[in-house]
């Protein structure tokens, strides 16, 4: 486990999958030999909330308890999703999009124009979800965090699921490189599937960061931190 | 009863070939495809014959890179083994290239022997293409899965195909195991490349 005292050049050497963290908090590159703490207390970062999210992503068997979380500085989780969101909506989804229309050109038409249709859904399905979230859950814990009474019964979203659109985002990666015609832009095809698996995992992550943290934190918050 | 063993010979001389036939026929196992006098054409015309067992002189092959050249060959029949055909000196590196090696001055058995040998480990190879071919859908497969791709329920597809919709969920768990996919959508995509709907 990362602690606050371990110079954060190391953290990312033992997970490099860190380093795209690091845009969402807000700290810059170039943090040379600086501390986790150091760095945190620099770009206004609470140290805690930092690391839990670290530890999330590099240890797939933690799961801190509800007691544990109680104790950490929460504030920024909403930021922290909202800039997650928009790293994969702004940054990722469009790339990988641009990656599969190129590639679908060289394609015949119609494999081409299937490829570039399931893509489409997913990111609107995806891109759906997050807005849900967006307009429902995220609004729901600053309420509580201000200490007001979110107005009305939680809604329960009815996008897809997290583990609905991992499912698909696999599936793009198998019809990539095993059913797509494999003589079409091999080094482009191969940059594709990595950038679908990065996404992936990441997802994953984001996906546990929302599912057993924000989730049970709320929770927490509405049955008045018992 | 096993399937006939199918030989190509590339070999000039008619009395080399004669004898190599007169000795597959007696054995039994072989079907002696009509042989060739050189390996010009050779590479064009393997894919048609598709035979199961090359045997070739090579000497044939001239003095360019015979590496390169056998390569070439075992890349369109990868589990074809080549048998070179010797009867004088041969340059060690071109005799090398080959797995297996028949010299006209051994005896018959010895010759019979290796090319059962040379046979014997092709159908290793066809083993290992059977475990293989296990992941391909199977017709019943197929069926069920053009149906999910369509958007029906497992209830609809037991209806439509006459079986229970216990079997149906087992088609589509050996589908998803075969595939690697999932989702309706990730399937329709597979059944839309390979022409299926």
């Amino acid at each position: 486990m990362f602690s606050s005292r371990m110079k954060l050049a190391d953290i990312i050497a033992a997970n490099h999958n860190i380093i795209l963290l690091l845009p969402r908090f807000g700290i810059p590159l170039g943090f040379g030999e600086k501390s986790v703490r150091e760095v945190c207390v620099a770009a206004g970062v609470p140290v805690d909330f930092m690391l839990l999210v670290c530890n999330l992503y590099a240890f797939d068997d933690y799961m801190p308890s509800m007691e544990e979380v109680s104790t950490i500085d929460m504030q920024p989780l909403v930021p922290y999703l909202m800039a997650s969101h928009n790293y994969y909506t702004r940054e990722r989804l469009p790339h990988i999009e641009s990656h599969i229309a190129h590639i679908a050109e060289r394609m015949d038409e119609r494999t081409g124009s299937i490829f570039k249709q399931f893509y489409a859904d997913f990111r609107r399905e995806i891109t759906a979800h997050f807005q849900s979230e967006e307009e429902h859950e995220f609004p729901r814990l600053i309420a509580l965090q201000q200490s007001c009474r979110p107005k009305g019964a939680a809604k329960k979203v009815s996008s897809k699921s997290h583990a609905a659109l991992v499912d698909t985002l696999n599936d793009l990666t198998q019809i990539v490189y095993k059913y797509l015609p494999g003589n079409v832009m091999p080094e482009e095809t191969m940059e594709l599937v990595f950038d679908i698996l990065q996404l992936s995992t990441d997802i994953q992550k984001h996906a546990l960061i929302e599912e057993k943290i924000l989730e049970p934190y709320v929770a927490w918050l509405e049955g008045g931190k018992r | 009863m096993k399937p006939l063993v199918s030989v190509l010979v590339v070999e000039p001389s008619e009395i080399i070939v004669e004898g190599l036939r007169s000795m597959l026929e007696k054995a039994g196992g072989y079907n002696m495809l009509s042989p060739m006098h050189d390996v010009a054409m050779l590479e064009e015309r393997l894919p048609v014959l598709s035979p199961d067992l090359l045997i070739v002189n090579p000497t044939l092959f001239g003095s360019a890179n015979v590496r390169q050249q056998l390569s070439m060959l075992a890349s369109q029949r990868p589990a074809m083994p080549l048998v070179a055909l010797v009867y004088q000196y041969v340059e060690p590196d071109v005799v090398g290239s080959f797995k297996y090696v028949v010299d006209i001055r051994q005896t018959r058995s010895s010759v019979l022997s290796l090319l059962k040998k040379a046979v014997d480990d092709l159908s290793h190879v066809d083993e290992a293409g059977e475990t293989s071919e296990d992941y391909e859908l199977s017709d019943r497969e197929t069926d069920v899965l053009v149906l999910v791709a369509k958007g029906m329920s497992s209830k609809e597809i037991a209806s439509q195909l006459n079986i229970s919709v216990h079997t149906v969920n087992s088609h589509r768990k050996n589908i998803t195991h075969k595939t690697g996919i999932k989702s309706v959508a990730g399937l329709a995509v597979y059944a839309m490349i390979h022409n299926l709907m």
